[in-house]
């Protein structure tokens, strides 16, 4: 089976603190570190065992820059095939749909059985995916923890729903997935991992080879951009106790018994 | 006389009878052990290379410290003394052994230099060896059969019990006293029938026994005794000698080898690769011990020679709170899987994975690396060297827990496992009161020092151990060391992430330090952290020599220095707990006892298991990360272990001891009962200094004071 | 403005879910004079009832009713709606698993914008609408503008939209489904699994003690459960304590989790992202002990503690114990 997987290099949220910057109008970026959005790199650790099930190979793509090279190597260490670098002036800022419709002409191009996205990225979006089967016209199922490759060219998949509940779906190859951390338990990728496929050649193309109207992307395509960030000033929180940690109990376990919650 | 000579030659006669006998017997033994070992030396052919041929005096100073004094035999005394016996009765018995065996090809054969006077000494002695060690294997079965000492029984996990093999071989080793005995008493008892002379001197040994028995045997009877005798003495010698390669009697042979060829250097990792150096290692296809023959061929030799005494897993931590390892049985299982591999006859097999078939994961992740096994071990095999290979397998495949994935990402990025910011890492200098009394220098290209704090990541980032670091700065303040830190230039030891498999990353983390250390252009370094101590000390190389805290405040204390106050609360008893680290792998037992010995009226407790006996605590580093299958913490063991030597507070000098003992005090319901201090900390505290300072503001030290 | 504004609301067993009204909410933000249409899927009773419930807030309905859409499927829904929604339409529906599920492709298939997960709207300005949406985890927020010139499909955060009362209507509900038409997809439903009971239902607690990742390591679980027992409470938790194995998923609260209706919510190491908050219902009383006094749950609790809840819970079980000592049990 021929499985894409599309990833991104977002900034570590559990090894960044995240704060406005001086200016009030972006995240400060100075120090922060960047890594594989980690459903994605579930996304891929799911791949990889369906081709170690059924054979095939895995190829890892990404929309991005130069900097964005170093996710595609982390997860061709893990183990994908190919890693495929999208990138071109034209596709700077562009928004979900504008990434979607970048990743549709390079899907186009090949042959896949499968794609897979990770269910949502750090600006919260969850849109990549099911834009991308739309375009393409691929069936399409989010939040999936759990695949099963049946004959006939469909998987049976399942969703997380609410309560912990599991849905069961079949659906049809080709198709879109989007995937639920937690599916899998991802395999470790270090330093020696990388500089294993340090040299790999990483493919390359923009709008010419993907045959996509700069119009549509980037800036110029964007039906949905963002301002400014910003830390919204609360109006109403929580009423702070203030006193030693044994004053606080006493305050709390009298409040609690108000409430009716002690025995 | 002419019938004594006669009835010698009458008894000599029925051996030579049997010389085709024996000489066949002798060939085929030693034929078959000959190929038997050819046959498990196979293996070791097939192995990774382990450079253990130099420093040979050394090597045979602790051949002669631990294999033939058995210097670590006594640490559990009855089986210790038994072993002592019997290999001291062995030793001797070994020239009587060749005698006899000659015998029965030579029949007048006598060792050279134990002739006359004495050979009958000689004699003498050995009968009453026979003796002893026959009656030590009789003591060594009922010990077995009924007194059971715990350490010998094998889990369900681990398969069948090991008793019934343990009892068939005792039972050889005194069938093979017992035919040597009844040789030369029949003999003595022909010998006497014929001189009318006495019996035996050796009065009330086993030969005695028998020559009192057979005395007034017939003359033929005797003979056909003596010939079944020395068929009995020869086979069972054979058979031992031939049985023991497929056992754990294997260490007979095997012992003297394995204590020449161990370890000599305390405290060092083996690299990945002995023959390859370390700007070749990308080259290397595989990291790691993942098949058996990725083990070096002394690592081979340590599973054959395992006696299966269960003193490692006795005292290993891992193992006392229920978590999968047990350190006898990493080498039983590797031993047992060379046999099924590499058979006497057909083919020998390659490549088959270790973890997932005689392994678990979860077994080698347990392992604390705290060396209590090694310590213990009177064969000195070597374990810890083991589990970092064959973590470095896993790694290599990937085989990561979830658990330890988040900090080792964390080490990569942020050079610590927390994930914060390295900026940050020198901000418990800054601490507002701090400030005011004590000033840190950051080293860089304005400031320079003699001395480098070297702090690590726990001490660095975790607010509870930011004080430890406070009080060492402090205190070098007090001492007048010329200090700084590197602050956000430093990043992890690497201590853990090496032993725990990450080698690549351990090397980038190392350059980086190694590379800030030098530029800082200081002469020595300090650090509170054993496990950055013992990195510094033996896995980094050029960088200047490092110390202890421990050892600096000794040295002072010894000086003047620094003097103490007397305790405040007389309640209070302390006990000092051993860091793994400092102490067991260091050898740093002393310095931090004088240092508590010197605070005046402070009652201080030794706990049972202390110095190299200390018991870990649960394991520093990414070991705080990952989450075992235990039945009880390994911390909550030790803390009960301070309360039944009948101590309220805890003395370590490690910031992972203490994490752990903090830890443990709380789940172990002790809160208020029990309380954990660092040495540092505590020298802060009770330091005499000429202008008092209102420093010790951190919450910890003020609550002990307090006598809480 | 001329654009419609849909709702499409999910139901279950006959009942809308709680979001209807976030909806209706919402499409007011929007538009204050516009006023919203429901548009609803399913066959049978159970969906005839939804749209009697519906016809309370909403002034219009659309019915959708189709064998093929008895059971959830968003490729189906999706089909359907956009046989019927006209061009140019504002679609919003709830930002949940089906949400998901359903909305970014329908904005493609209607050539329409998409915003994801708005937690607040400010209204029209020209041909855009301005939005509010969080970036990273909760973190941080964001002012968006979303060009709506070509209509936009849009999901709400729920609960993030309080409605006022309105005069309880009495709408008219319109059929569509010959105007759906037949609908296939290549994704089929084949049953959901239900999540077994654990030991405990912490649906039926009256008081839970709420763990998160603050707890550190599955050892110290235990000091939750202390606390737990002495109050006679149960400990529940989120969804990273189920991720690491340190509970069960049946203790998780949360959108992904169980929805629970306690009086007494007690948030230990929380930080109160809206994933579990999303499976708070009822207002109970929240409190919250972190040792960050930056984490989001203060702004939902009513009582806020900063310490290390490490430190707390022993000694709050120990004050427990010694007051049902003193209470003579």
């Amino acid at each position: 089976m021929e499985i894409l997987v599309c990833v991104r290099r977002v900034p570590d949220t559990s090894e960044n603190e995240i704060a406005l910057n001086a200016e009030g109008n972006d995240i400060e970026r100075d120090d922060l570190v960047y890594s594989t959005n980690e459903p994605d790199n579930y996304a891929v650790e799911e791949a990889l065992q369906i081709v170690s099930r059924v054979g095939g190979k895995v190829t890892v793509v990404t929309v991005g820059g130069e900097e964005d090279e170093e996710v595609l190597r982390r997860e061709m260490a893990m183990g994908a095939s190919h890693g495929v670098l999208l990138t071109d002036d034209a596709f700077t800022r562009s928004d979900g749909r504008g990434i979607a419709t970048i990743l549709k002409a390079f899907v186009w191009k090949g042959n896949y059985d499968l794609v897979l996205t990770g269910v949502q990225a750090e600006d919260g979006g969850a849109q990549v995916g099911g834009m991308l089967a739309a375009m393409l016209d691929y069936p399409f199922a989010s939040l999936v923890t759990a695949i099963e490759v049946l004959e006939g060219k469909k998987l049976k998949i399942s969703r997380e729903i609410e309560g912990g509940n599991k849905e069961i779906s079949e659906i049809d190859l080709p198709c879109v997935l989007s995937i639920q951390t937690g599916i899998n338990e991802p395999r470790y990728v270090g330093m020696r991992g990388i500089r294993a496929v340090a040299s790999v050649p990483i493919a390359s193309y923009g709008t010419s080879e993907l045959r996509i109207d700069a119009a549509s992307v980037g800036e110029a395509g964007t039906k949905v951009r963002r301002v400014d960030y910003f830390v919204p000033t609360t109006t109403k929180s929580a009423e702070i106790l203030q006193g030693s940690r044994e004053e606080n109990i006493d305050k709390l376990l009298e409040l609690i018994a108000a409430k009716g919650g002690l025995k | 006389m002419v019938e004594g000579i006669q009835s010698d030659v009458q008894l000599t006669s029925w051996l030579t009878q049997g010389y085709f006998l024996f000489t066949v017997i002798h060939l085929l033994g030693l034929a078959c052990f000959a190929y038997i070992v050819a046959k498990r030396l196979v293996p070791l052919l097939r192995a990774q290379s382990d450079p253990r041929f130099d420093q040979p005096l050394a090597r045979l100073g602790k051949v002669l410290k631990f294999w033939f004094a058995q210097w670590r035999h006594p640490r559990y005394p009855v089986a210790g003394i038994l072993h002592i016996l019997i290999f001291s009765g062995f030793m001797l018995l070994a020239m009587r052994a060749f005698t006899v065996l000659m015998v029965g090809v030579s029949p007048n054969f006598v060792m050279p230099g134990l002739s006359g006077s004495a050979g009958r000494l000689y004699q003498e002695v050995t009968d009453y060896a026979a003796t002893v060690v026959f009656l030590c294997m009789i003591f060594a079965i009922v010990r077995r059969l009924v007194f059971k000492p715990p350490r010998y029984a094998v889990p369900d996990l681990y398969g069948k019990s090991h008793t019934a093999d343990a009892i068939f071989l005792l039972g050889l080793i005194a069938i093979l006293m017992a035919a040597d005995s009844l040789f030369e008493g029949l003999k003595a008892a022909a010998e006497a029938q014929q001189s009318h002379t006495a019996v035996l001197a050796t009065v009330l040994s086993l030969p005695w026994i028998f020559c009192i028995s057979f005395a007034s045997a017939s003359p033929t009877s005797l003979g056909r005794l003596y010939f079944c005798g020395y068929l009995l003495h020869e086979s069972a010698f054979y058979f031992l000698l031939c049985y023991r390669p497929f056992g754990i009697q294997f260490h007979v042979e095997t012992s003297l080898f394995n204590v020449y060829f161990a370890k000599l250097k305390k405290g060092t990792l083996k690299p990945v690769r002995w023959d390859v150096s370390d700007e070749k290692l990308d080259q290397v296809k595989s990291f790691g011990v993942k098949t058996f023959e990725d083990f070096t061929w002394k690592h081979m030799l340590d599973f054959y020679s395992c006696a299966d005494c269960g003193r490692c897993s006795d005292n290993c931590p891992a193992n006392a709170a229920g978590r999968p390892l047990s350190p006898r049985f990493l080498s039983i299982k590797a031993r047992d899987y060379a046999f099924k591999h590499y058979p006497m006859s057909g083919h020998a097999g390659n490549g088959q994975p270790l973890i997932g078939t005689i392994y678990s994961e979860d077994e080698i992740w347990s392992c604390t690396t705290c060396g209590a096994c090694e310590e213990e071990c009177p064969l000195l095999i070597e374990n810890i060297d083991k589990v970092v290979d064959l973590r470095r397998g896993m790694v290599d495949d990937g085989n990561v827990p979830q658990s330890l994935q988040k900090p080792l990402k964390s080490l990569e990025s942020r050079g610590n496992p927390y994930g914060k910011l390295e900026k940050k890492r020198g901000d418990w200098a800054s601490a507002k009161d701090f400030q005011q009394t004590c000033q840190v220098k950051t080293l860089d290209k304005k400031n320079g020092a003699s001395t480098l704090f070297f702090v690590d990541s726990v001490t660095s980032y975790d607010d509870r151990m930011q004080s430890i670091a406070r009080a060492v700065a402090r205190i070098l303040d007090h001492v007048e060391e010329n200090f700084g830190i590197l602050a956000a230039k430093e990043k992890d030891s690497g201590h853990e992430v090496r032993r725990f498999g990450d080698e690549t990353l351990f090397r980038a983390l190392r350059e980086h330090n190694a590379q800030a250390i030098r530029a800082s252009g200081v002469s020595r370094i300090v650090t509170a952290d054993p496990h950055a101590y013992n990195a510094l000390k033996h896995d980094y190389r050029d960088v200047p020599p490092v110390e202890h805290i421990s050892q600096v405040l000794a040295r002072s204390v010894n000086s003047g220095a620094i003097a103490f106050r007397a305790v405040d609360n007389h309640e209070n008893v302390y006990t000092y707990h051993d860091p793994c680290y400092l102490g067991r792998h260091n050898g740093v037992y002393n310095e931090p006892r004088e240092v508590l010995d010197a605070i005046p009226e402070l009652k201080r407790v030794e706990m049972k298991r202390s110095r190299d006996r200390s018991f870990c605590c649960g394991g520093g580093g990414l070991m705080l990360f990952y989450e075992p299958q235990e039945d009880e913490r390994i911390g909550v063991k030790r803390v009960r272990m301070a309360a039944e030597a009948g101590a309220n507070v805890i003395v370590t000098g490690c910031p992972f001891c203490m994490t752990n003992i903090e830890d443990a005090i709380k789940v172990a319901g002790l809160e208020g009962k029990m309380s954990v201090i660092d040495l540092a900390e505590l020298t802060d505290q009770q330091m005499v200094r000429e202008k008092p300072v209102r420093e010790c503001a951190d919450e910890v030290t003020t609550e002990l004071v307090a006598g809480r | 403005m001329t654009a419609r504004i849909f709702a499409y609301v999910p139901h279950r067993d006959g009942v809308p879910d709680d979001c209807a009204i976030d909806l209706v909410a919402a499409a007011k933000r929007i538009d204050p004079g516009a006023s919203s249409t429901a548009v609803v899927t399913g066959s049978g009773s159970e969906l005839e009832a939804v749209c009697s419930a519906l016809r309370v807030s909403y002034p219009e309905t659309w019915k959708i009713s189709n064998e093929a859409l008895a059971h959830p499927n968003a490729e189906l829904v999706r089909q359907a709606l956009v046989n019927v929604i006209p061009a140019g339409s504002i679609v919003l529906c709830p930002h949940d698993h089906f949400g998901i599920d359903l909305a970014p492709g329908l904005s493609i298939k209607l050539n329409a914008a998409y915003v994801s997960d708005a937690v607040a709207i400010e209204g029209i300005d020209g041909d855009e609408l301005k939005v509010v949406r969080q970036e990273f985890g909760g973190q941080v927020s964001v002012h968006a503008r979303c060009d709506i010139s070509s209509g936009a499909v849009i999901t709400i955060r729920p609960g993030a939209f309080k409605s006022q009362e309105a005069a309880p209507r009495n709408g008219n509900v319109v059929a569509k489904s010959v105007d759906a038409g037949c609908v296939t997809a290549k994704r089929r439903y084949l049953q959901t699994i239900v999540a077994e009971a654990g030991d405990v239902d912490i649906t039926k607690q009256a008081v839970l003690v709420s763990i998160g990742r603050g707890i550190q390591e599955k050892g110290n679980v235990a000091l939750a459960e202390e606390v737990a027992e002495a109050l006679g409470a149960a400990v529940s938790c989120s969804r990273p304590v189920v991720d690491a194995k340190w509970l069960d998923k049946s203790r998780q609260v949360g959108s992904s989790g169980k929805t629970v209706k306690p009086k007494v919510y007690l948030a230990c190491g929380i930080s109160g992202s809206f994933q579990h908050l999303a499976g708070l219902k009822g207002s109970p009383f929240i409190v919250a002990i972190n040792k960050n006094p930056k984490a989001p749950i203060f702004q939902v609790a009513d009582i806020g503690i900063v310490d290390d809840i490490l430190e707390f819970l022993p000694e709050m079980a120990r004050k427990v114990r010694e007051m049902s000592a003193v209470a003579g049990k």
